[in-house]
């Protein structure tokens, strides 16, 4: 089971020129509004033509346009859950998730209500069968929805925003439910979101679009880990970017390994960093809740700094996916409290942000903010984390973990 | 003197025969024209909402002219042995040329109406274009298509000007019951127009009591997305009137 895509459409405002192949598992295309997500599942349901490419399922040839190829919608065999669902308004559940089964050849009446009671077991609706979907809820509708995608067992399915419709308190436990289905579907699966948590928690490998073109594809992990450029980094949530310049490169420090040396910019102050790069970096970054922010320690000696390996309070690694941090390793433990002490500035609040459960504060490096729009980095703490801090006095102290910080060609 | 019904039937016959007619060109033109952007259908639009503006004489002039021996169509129609002036026919074009753009112009936005995306699913589901029409876009269009036709019936019902011009005034073939109630008041026969009034008030309201009452019912199970019994059950029987 695999899908290849390879199209070319030009609008407007962007062209869209996308490239990759989708094996058996769960892909996740991620990008902000307007990045052509919709568009290339779109091209590959049918539903728009792209001006030069080529679409292949399992060995079918759905679009080729040199061969001359466009399979119409209805051949393809491809389903979409419509970001709206798109029930039938006029089809009572029961005939809205048999309406793909009229169209299959060789499926008698005796199968298609046999399959269509199936589709209302597996998607607990029923008792539903006779409703109209105007009075449903809508995490009903979209079970309905799926269901109806799903009866013609199609080669692929494509899911446009499944949770976009749908009030929050629904979306966990839909995802949830979203996720067992889709445990049982053979065919290609592709996802669009451009929510990260869900599409993280959803789907094992990802394709970021940005403005009509792929800017990264593999395993999630990798991309959220090693972001390949800025915009892939900015789309997979980071939020503090400054011009970088190297200092020195490839140098062996102690248990960190492999580290480089930079000039970070923006935030005026020299950096190490846990990575070997075989190209000059254009930026360094570092993702919000990897940033720990401390009270400073009453006495100063520089041998008594505390150690690294303390339990993280500061840090909270809460962003995505929640018990299930992304960066597969720990910060080195054990390293050289030089090296970590490089990475440690005097920092001043220039603003905060409370959410429920967690803090953002906006940090001044170096010295006291000019006004709260005056700050070089962005830091998410725990609320009790942030209780606890605000009792001390400014400046506070910011650490960049050389195992956290990582170095952009772009 | 026994009270002629005969324009009573040729109304009717009239009225439903360009009703069909117009339904099945006014969903044609509107299906053909949906999805089409370019300001240059602006024009064909024009074109086909002329007789909703243009008098009905005028109408009736240009399809005499049309029609007439020397006509376009006329010369053609009669190489192979048909007169269309003066005849039942006439009658029938009239009507229908009259009550096309109301039904062009409801059929356009009953369909513009429609979520794009419920005929793309279906598309996906295997539905090939006929199918999409027949199972998504008929069902889904169908109040507008209906209160289209309606409209369309009561035009064609009522329409005097275009049809004297072009079928004229031939008691048992072309007198409709618009031009009787002409010529009973010309010849001074007050009770005999009234009769005719009084009958085609009467068609009017049945129609609308009709159309209101179906409204209702498809509103109830449409909208509130209740099943067909239990909205039917809703409507009280003495309660069909229209608002």
């Amino acid at each position: 089971m695999a899908l290849e895509i390879e199209i070319e459409k030009k609008f407007p405002d962007f062209t869209l020129q996308v490239a990759f192949t989708a094996e058996n598992a769960l892909v996740g295309i991620l990008g902000a509004s307007g990045a052509g997500k919709t568009m290339t599942l779109r091209t590959v349901a049918g539903l728009d033509s792209p001006a030069r490419g080529r679409i292949v399922l399992d060995g079918r040839v759905l679009f080729d346009s040199a061969a001359g190829i466009d399979l119409p919608s209805r051949a393809r065999r491809v389903s979409l859950l419509f970001q709206h669902y798109a029930l039938f308004p006029h089809l009572t559940v029961e005939r809205n998730i048999a309406f793909g089964l009229r169209h299959l050849p060789g499926v008698t009446p005796q199968e298609r209500s046999r399959r269509t009671a199936e589709q209302i077991a597996a998607m607990h609706l029923s008792g539903l069968e006779r409703r109209f979907p105007g009075r449903l809820s809508g995490g009903q509708q979209q079970r309905v929805a799926l269901a109806r995608a799903l009866a013609p067992q199609p080669a692929a399915l494509l899911l446009d925003e499944p949770f976009s419709a749908l009030d929050t308190h629904l979306r966990s436990q839909l995802e949830r439910q979203l996720r067992g289905t889709l445990a049982t579907y053979a065919g290609v699966t592709l996802l669009v979101s451009h929510n990260l948590e869900e599409i993280y928690r959803l789907c094992p490998q990802l394709v970021v679009l940005d403005k009509g073109q792929v800017i990264a594809h593999g395993s999630r992990e990798e991309i959220f880990r090693h972001p390949p450029n800025r915009a892939t980094a900015r789309l997979t949530g980071c939020k503090n970017f400054s011009r970088a310049r190297a200092l020195d490169q490839g140098h062996r420090h102690g248990a960190l390994g492999a580290s480089t040396l930079i000039e970070a910019l923006d935030w005026g102050c020299a950096l190490r960093v846990a990575q070997d790069i075989p190209r000059p970096p254009a930026h360094v970054a570092i993702r919000a809740h990897h940033i720990r922010v401390e009270a400073p320690p009453v006495k100063t000696p520089p041998v008594a700094l505390p150690p690294i390996e303390r339990p993280p309070v500061g840090v909270s690694s809460i962003e995505f996916p929640p018990g299930e941090v992304p960066l597969g390793e720990a910060p080195p433990v054990g390293a050289s409290s030089a090296a970590i002490d490089e990475n440690t500035f005097p920092c001043w609040v220039a603003d905060s942000s409370e959410a429920p459960f967690r803090v953002t504060l906006f940090l001044r490096l170096h010295a006291p903010p000019a006004n709260a729009a005056d700050y070089h980095l962005q830091v998410e703490i725990a609320r009790e984390h942030w209780t606890a801090l605000k009792a001390h006095p400014l400046p506070w102290q910011v650490q960049l973990d050389p195992g956290r910080l990582f170095l952009l060609p772009d | 003197m026994p009270f002629d019904f005969s324009p009573l039937w040729i109304s009717l016959e009239t009225a439903l025969t360009a009703t069909a007619l117009t339904v099945v060109l006014g969903l044609a033109a509107a299906g053909w024209r949906s999805g089409r952007r370019s300001r240059l259908w602006e024009l064909f639009d024009g074109v086909l909402l002329l007789p909703l503006v243009l008098p009905p004489t005028v109408v009736g002039f240009f399809l005499l002219v049309m029609f007439g021996r020397t006509g376009l169509l006329g010369r053609v129609l009669w190489r192979v042995g048909l007169t269309v002036v003066f005849s039942w026919p006439a009658t029938v074009i009239a009507a229908t040329v009259v009550a096309f753009p109301l039904m062009y112009l409801t059929a356009r936005g009953a369909l513009e109406l429609i979520d794009p995306s419920m005929l793309e699913a279906a598309r996906t589901l295997g539905a090939a274009e006929w199918e999409v029409f027949a199972f998504v876009t008929l069902p889904l269009a169908w109040p507008g298509i209906l209160a289209g036709a309606v409209l369309s019936f009561a035009r064609a019902l009522g329409e005097f000007g275009a049809t004297l011009m072009l079928a004229g005034n031939i008691p048992g073939r072309t007198e409709t019951i618009p031009v009787a109630i002409f010529f009973a008041i010309e010849a001074g026969d007050t009770r005999q127009a009234l009769a005719w009034s009084a009958l085609v008030f009467a068609i009017s309201i049945a129609v609308l009591l009709a159309l209101g009452a179906w409204t209702r019912y498809q509103r109830a199970y449409l909208v509130r997305g209740q099943a067909r019994h239990e909205a039917a059950n809703e409507i009280p029987a003495n309660d069909m009137g229209v608002e």
